[in-house]
């Protein structure tokens, strides 16, 4: 519906409320707009807002599910707690927000002078509005620099960030779907992109970072084609002009064929390359030898096919490329972007109106997060955050501790141990967030005094591992702000605006602010989250919290070719914040760290070639990660409506390679590697590349036993087990959770 | 009867089977699990011919209106699109009259279907 209809159709007891979505329950920022049926303070519907310029009227099923969360039977509606020696039973004893808070600063007192701040590591989820709050509450309440989050290489999202930076000196780049304008394609200065590459990402499911994923499809419908860069042949694959269907873990050669085309066969934007960019001469060297017929054969894929996308991308200005998840989760992943942000750059698409835009670098809240370090004793933020010493070019643009190497102090004691943890909106047992889990699990549970979680429901998470829950609002519930990119490439800010009463649970946000004002009070002014946004709103765009509600959403702005008008660098002059104040194909920066300062190919540590007798056992690709419509993560499996979509964790495989591993669709089948094993249900299809297969990710089974050892039936699907330890690339970056390799055989059931 | 004469367009070249429909019209209309208003299809995927260099590929996800969908009756009532159509994600779902919806089918081209429920 729209503004006018709502307003005609709502009455005292019977209203529709606008507002934005994002968390909890889980999804990116993509800021969504929706309306919320409320009838005597109750949700009773979710509907479309016609007027929101991103979504127009457009909802997910999560969303449109939103009352299933909210009045669900097991939701976690107050604190809880539970006594050490009570973990893994549910034992949990409802107490007040005023007897938790007490609790948590006796506890939180206890741990850091015994052992120090830095004996606190704060677990942070991803996605949810989680990842704002995270930070700060870990370095101006806890004051300790270990803000993790526990994804081998940490590979989500931050290695794309820093490659960014240090490539474009800019924030995270995107491409231009015209979101930054409230009129949308229509907009006097926007160019529709001729061609998108859809690499590595299905940003139609959930909206990646905040990207709002169907925007592909409007400009599908507008006459924009497609190239896909895919191990499967996905929906928007079938429509795609070029479909480079390649072997998991091997973007970086197919990158690297396709500047060889570009610039062998002179099709780059000359001007922009000679005015602002550095060492494409150098870059020129190194691919010469990097033809379609040599990556086609290390990738399983057509020569062809990459010599016609490189073609068809480079002489159809302007182009964007939508890079995803499978930049991070790869140990070559820190090259594969390299690669891919130089093809970008020397077709002359950076910052162009349909190429790809580039964030700001001082965002809203960003300058927060990095200023709330100085709330870290200075000694333990430079000489305690774990890895950041050995791993320079991840401290740099990272606020986190290296996750392999937290993993390591854990499991050794050394430098230090960690004697509490707080999982901030973080089921990582169960999730993407964590490799190995079992082995974070063990110590965690032997290691840790106390344990405290924030979320919606009971998880193995913190079934296994917490004394004390803190129990969080959900959308139409609280009151806050989304901003896609968490800000890194912000094309509009939406009011989360409340509908309906918070009760006896909180946001994430007013968490993060009560635990400051009570552990740390200077650097805390805040009472609450609306003043809290009143201040930084107040800062950036001179209006308030409730300025932002009538307003609903605000667009404010983006400016083209920031390069040419001195808006990139700190010194105002022209180009961008590199130290050559070019785009560096040529990096500076991680030559300084140690790294080759060009693009290059290494085979995925585990795969058919690097470990060939290890292949004759564990002869597939793994491959995982793809999302799903009916849930977020290891989010919404208690959902009834949205269990219904997707029932069953599933694992793709070609029909040859069903027939030859001697499984059939809709068998359970195990699937194994020398660190682990998962039990999920065979969907056979045509379109997954033979001697690969996808493992879904982040199942847990709310219907089951919770309590040890059973915990929810986390392990018996745990595709993350067969994830390995301390795989990650030079800098610190990338891990294979998107190529490793595995066996596959029949099992009787989930349970066997 | 309002609804008399009014259908459902779907463009399934572009619907992306994102379930949005069943799951707006199954809220709406108290659906149990088990049964739809509007049902989601997969055809395919399967391939239409075998060059290894340009493959192409049958991949459609078609939603059908059941005998259970009354085209939001009440909502038209209320000068309001049918759930199905505001919610769907993929902007392929059109109501309208059978002229009004040929005509829109013609401009829309290839894979376009006209129900009546």
């Amino acid at each position: 519906m729209n503004e006018t209809q709502a307003k005609a159709l709502s009455t005292e007891n019977d209203k529709w409320v606008r507002t934005n979505c994002w968390s909890a329950p889980g999804c990116h920022p993509a800021g969504c707009g929706l309306y919320l049926h409320v009838v005597d303070g109750k949700l009773v519907d979710v509907e479309g807002d016609e007027d929101h310029p991103i979504s127009q009227g457009r909802v997910c099923s999560r969303a449109l599910c939103l009352d299933e969360a909210v009045y669900h039977k097991d939701r976690i509606t107050h604190p809880m707690k539970r006594a050490r020696e009570d973990r893994g039973l549910d034992k949990w004893e409802q107490i007040s927000w005023d007897e938790a808070y007490d609790l948590l600063l006796t506890k939180t007192r206890e741990i850091q002078e015994k052992y120090g701040p830095e004996a606190i590591i704060l677990f942070a989820g991803t996605g949810r509005e989680c990842t704002l709050s995270a930070y700060s509450a870990c370095f101006a309440a806890y004051q300790s620099p270990n803000e993790v989050f526990a994804m081998s290489g940490y590979s989500c999202y931050g290695p794309r960030c820093a490659i960014s930076f240090y490539i474009l000196g800019a924030g995270y780049p995107e491409i231009d779907y015209a979101a930054f304008f409230p009129e949308r394609y229509d907009y006097e200065g926007y160019t529709l992109p001729k061609y998108m590459i859809v690499w590595g990402k299905y940003p139609l499911i959930s909206n990646p970072d905040g990207l709002f994923g169907h925007a592909i499809v409007d400009m599908m419908k507008r006459g924009m084609k497609l190239i896909t860069v895919d191990p499967r042949v996905t929906w928007l694959a079938s429509r795609a002009e070029y479909n480079i269907q390649l072997r998991p873990g091997t973007d970086a050669a197919v990158a690297l064929a396709m500047l060889h085309v570009i610039i062998y066969e002179d099709l780059y934007d000359h001007e922009f390359v000679e005015k602002w960019t550095h060492g494409f001469d150098q870059l020129k060297e190194r691919v010469a030898e990097w033809t379609p017929e040599k990556a086609a054969e290390i990738c399983w894929c057509s020569a062809e096919v990459i010599r016609g996308a490189a073609r068809a991308f480079a002489t159809n200005g302007p182009s964007t490329i939508a890079w995803g998840l499978a930049f991070d989760t790869s140990t070559n992943g820190v090259q594969a972007g390299q690669a891919v942000l130089s093809i970008a750059a020397i077709c002359g698409y950076i910052d162009v109106p349909g190429g790809m835009t580039i964030g700001e670098k001082e965002t809203l809240l960003g300058k927060w997060w990095t200023d709330s370090t100085a709330e870290v004793d200075p000694d333990i933020w430079n000489y305690k955050r774990i890895g950041a010493q050995e791993f320079p070019g991840f401290a740099a643009v990272q606020t986190h501790p290296q996750p392999d190497r937290v993993l390591d102090a854990l499991e050794s004691g050394e430098p230090y141990q960690f004697k509490m943890a707080h999982y901030w909106g973080t089921n990582f047992l169960a999730n993407t967030s964590a490799h190995a889990p079992h082995r974070w699990y063990e110590r965690l549970k032997e290691e840790t005094e106390f344990g405290v979680i924030n979320d919606v429901f009971m998880t193995p998470t913190a079934m296994a591992l917490c004394e004390l829950f803190l129990p969080v609002s959900c959308v139409g519930e609280r009151k806050g702000a989304v901003m896609p990119q968490f800000g890194r490439n912000m094309s509009f800010i939406g009011s989360m605006t409340q509908a309906i009463p918070e009760n006896d649970t909180k946001c994430d946000i007013d968490i993060m602010i009560d635990m400051g004002r009570m552990m740390n009070p200077d650097a805390w002014p805040w009472t609450n989250v609306e003043d809290f946004y009143d201040d930084w709103l107040g800062r950036f765009y001179g209006f308030g919290y409730n300025e932002l509600v009538d307003k609903n959403v605000y667009f404010p702005g983006y400016t083209y070719k920031k390069y040419e008008k001195g808006m990139l660098r700190s010194d105002g002059q022209p180009g961008f914040d590199t130290p050559t104040g070019k785009v560096e194909l040529y990096s500076t920066l991680y030559e300084i760290f140690g790294e080759d300062p060009l693009p290059y190919y290494i085979e995925p540590r585990y795969s058919p070639y690097s470990k060939p007798e290890m292949a004759e056992v564990y002869p597939l690709v793994l491959t995982t990660g793809a999302r799903k419509w009916g849930s977020f993560h290891s989010e919404h499996r208690q959902m009834a409506t949205l269990r219904d979509i997707d029932p069953d964790p599933i694992l793709e495989i070609h029909p040859a390679d069903a027939v030859k591993y001697g499984v059939k669709d809709g068998d359970w089948a195990a699937i194994e590697n020398p660190f682990g094993r998962a039990v999920l249900r065979v969907k056979e299809v045509p379109t997954i590349m033979e001697g690969v297969v996808h493992a879904q990710h982040g199942w847990w089974y709310p219907e089951q036993d919770g309590e040890e050892p059973n915990l929810f039936g986390v392990w018996k699907t745990s595709v993350d087990s067969l994830i390995p330890h301390n795989e990650m690339g030079k800098l610190g970056f990338g891990a294979p959770f998107k190529n490793v390799i595995c066996k596959v055989y029949r099992v009787e059931s989930l349970d066997d | 009867m309002q609804t008399e004469g009014i259908g459902l367009l779907i463009n399934y070249q572009y619907c992306t089977g994102c379930h949005s429909c069943e799951v707006a019209c199954r809220k709406k209309n108290d659906i149990p699990l088990g049964k739809w208003g509007i049902k989601l299809n997969e055809v395919g995927p399967f391939k239409l011919d075998e060059d290894p260099d340009h493959t192409t590929w049958e991949f459609d996800y078609v939603p059908v209106p059941t005998s259970l969908c009354d085209l939001c009756e009440d909502r038209l009532a209320q000068g309001l699109k049918p759930v199905c159509e505001i919610d769907c994600q993929a902007l392929v779902i059109e109501h309208g009259t059978l002229e009004e919806l040929a005509a829109r089918a013609r401009e829309l081209g290839p894979k376009t279907a006209i129900y009546l429920p």
